[in-house]
């Protein structure tokens, strides 16, 4: 039993190694990360926040960041789902599997590893907002270490979404037709860029109860940021929904990737 | 080393594998020939212990690969379709990636990585990323990822298609090595010539099914002995050459009609004597002939005729 805990773990780091040794051979690829933050900031906080003004009062840009930092989270998904698709393509998952590797430690290892990188792309983003749009988090020290906290759990929730998704894809190219092409109108169809009560009545239900919603109402609120009420539960308990949502996602997403990733078969 | 009893295996929609046989001999080359869809991949990742079989035993190294597939997999190495190399890695770091997996220690796995790309022709390109590595290159780093742990047991899955026939060749080179060292060797092939080359048994598979094994000359006897083949300048030749064949006291069969009618091929019993004599009889009767050449069965015309 020690002797499994302790191979998972090694062999978890093992993996997660090789994605640190990976972004390393990719110079253009940090660039990329870094660079889109600042491009998201700009678009957003000038382009559109000039035409935007909320209807509770309050700075746009304030507003704008915290669904700013839930979209790089929800976007883990493809990230993750295209580097699983290519190892299926290349058969380096093959090899994986038929070396004595504990069971779970590929995907636990990536998934450690992916998150890892994400926050790192989150800082960037951070850092943009602070300089860029005049960003603060208002609340307390533990308030905002809670939100950035969220952040971090939704977005590994997403990344074994997408895993999972990766394990069924024969490319890397259809991972990312497979995730990207509903995941991104989803972060837009949300109280992530605009507040939701001047959607149309269909439509408002929906952005309403779309876990993204309940991320950002939360994140907002935790940072002290301007946030919009809502009359739906998840967003009467952001954080608490929030955390419902992601573990939920982790609940049943982690079983399902471990199983089909033992079972594959291309 | 390899001894597999009525293995299965169905999937959503067809059945890919209705129960085959398999014995390999401790340090013998296997060769698993087969149309598409006929089983052999299947067969090579349930070895591998990739996939469970539906029914059916096999044990590879005196190991079950369901019930023992944890141990066994210490002790097999697998090269698929695909050089399974991160083609952003550098080799060295590949193969200390792999090296690691098998839990050696951080020193044992350099030290492995940087014996395997000596042995492999590969030390100097040692730090370049995979993706600068030409198709053989890869290939043979694929191939030394898969001797990490000195496997006893080695499958191949179509080890060389793609390849250039210098580096196939090489490639064969380096496997036949291998298998001198005592390594057993389980590979896949569409390449007759491959399996003509390496294999000291071949395993035609069609539709799931065990069609005929045995070694590759074995096979070559089933199909029949040598003829020689001849091709006449014109099909109006064809009579004359027959009569004169005859004469001679052959037997020959007229052409067919993707020669347009000129070939005629007679039985060699003793071979390049028979050549001689028909090439005399041939000559006696002043017939023009284009072509004239021993010909052996290939492992193509087995092929064919068991899958046809």
């Amino acid at each position: 039993m020690y002797e499994t805990l302790r191979w998972t773990v090694l062999d978890s780091l093992t993996i997660a190694g090789r994605t640190y040794s990976r972004l390393k051979a990719q110079p253009a690829e940090i660039a990329a990360f870094l660079i889109f933050p600042v491009i998201m900031t700009v678009l957003f906080g000038y382009v559109f926040g000039s035409a935007i003004t909320l209807p509770g009062g309050g700075d746009y840009r304030d507003f704008l960041m915290p669904g700013i930092f839930m979209q790089v989270m929800a976007l883990t998904a493809t990230a993750a789902a295209t580097a699983v698709g290519e190892d299926m393509e290349r058969g380096i998952i093959d090899r994986f599997r038929a070396q004595p590797i504990a069971r779970s430690a590929v995907l636990v290892g990536r998934s450690v590893a992916d998150l890892s990188m994400h926050l790192l792309s989150l800082a960037g983003m951070v850092t943009a907002g602070v300089l860029l749009a005049g960003w603060r988090a208002h609340g307390s020290v533990a308030e905002t270490v809670a939100a950035f906290g969220l952040l971090a759990l939704f977005g590994f929730a997403m990344i074994w979404v997408g895993t999972y998704i990766g394990l069924f894809v024969k490319s890397g190219a259809q991972a990312d037709a497979a995730t990207f092409g509903w995941l991104f109108p989803m972060t837009f169809l949300a109280n992530t860029f605009v507040p939701t009560q001047g959607l149309p009545a269909w439509l408002k239900p929906v952005a309403d109860w779309n876990p993204m919603s309940a991320v950002v109402a939360a994140v907002r609120a935790l940072f002290g940021n301007p946030t919009e009420s809502g009359d739906v539960w998840p967003l009467r308990h952001p954080v608490a929904a929030s955390v419902l949502w992601s573990v939920a996602l982790l609940v049943v997403f982690v079983p399902l990737a471990t199983r089909r990733y033992r079972n594959t078969s291309r | 080393m390899i001894r597999v009893e009525g293995l299965r295996k169905r999937y959503a929609s067809t059945e890919a594998l209705r129960g085959i046989d398999l014995d390999v001999p401790a340090g013998t080359v296997c060769g698993l020939l087969g149309p598409n869809g006929a089983g052999k991949t299947t067969a090579v990742r349930i070895l591998a212990t990739l996939l469970r079989p539906d029914a059916g035993r096999a044990e590879v190294a005196g190991l079950d690969v369901v019930r023992d597939a944890a141990a066994l997999r210490f002790r097999i190495g697998l090269a698929g379709q695909h050089a399974a190399v991160d083609e952003l890695l550098t080799g060295q770091r590949n193969l200390e990636l792999f090296g690691r997996l098998y839990h050696l220690p951080r020193a044992a796995a350099r030290a492995r990585a940087e014996e395997l790309l000596e042995r492999f022709g590969l030390a100097r390109a040692a730090r370049r990323p995979v993706k600068e590595y030409s198709g053989g290159m890869r290939r043979r780093l694929d191939l030394a990822a898969s001797l990490i742990v000195a496997p006893r047991v080695l499958f191949m899955d179509e080890p060389t298609t793609g390849l250039d026939p210098r580096s196939r060749m090489e490639l064969w080179e380096r496997l036949r090595a291998l298998v001198n060292e005592g390594t057993t060797l389980l590979l896949t092939t569409q390449y007759l010539d491959e399996a003509d080359h390496l294999t000291d048994q071949v395993v035609v598979l069609k539709e799931g099914r065990v069609a005929a094994s045995g070694s590759p000359a074995a096979l070559k006897r089933q199909v029949g002995g040598d003829r020689v083949r001849i091709l006449v300048r014109e099909p109006a030749d064809v009579p004359a050459a027959l009569r004169a064949l005859h004469e001679a006291g052959s037997h020959p069969a007229a052409g067919s009609a993707t020669e347009a009618d000129r070939l005629v091929t007679v039985p060699a019993p003793e071979g390049a004597q028979s050549l001689i004599r028909v090439a005399g009889a041939l000559a006696t009767a002043g017939i023009p002939v284009e072509d004239l050449a021993l010909r052996r069965p290939t492992l193509d015309e087995v092929f064919l005729r068991l899958t046809a």
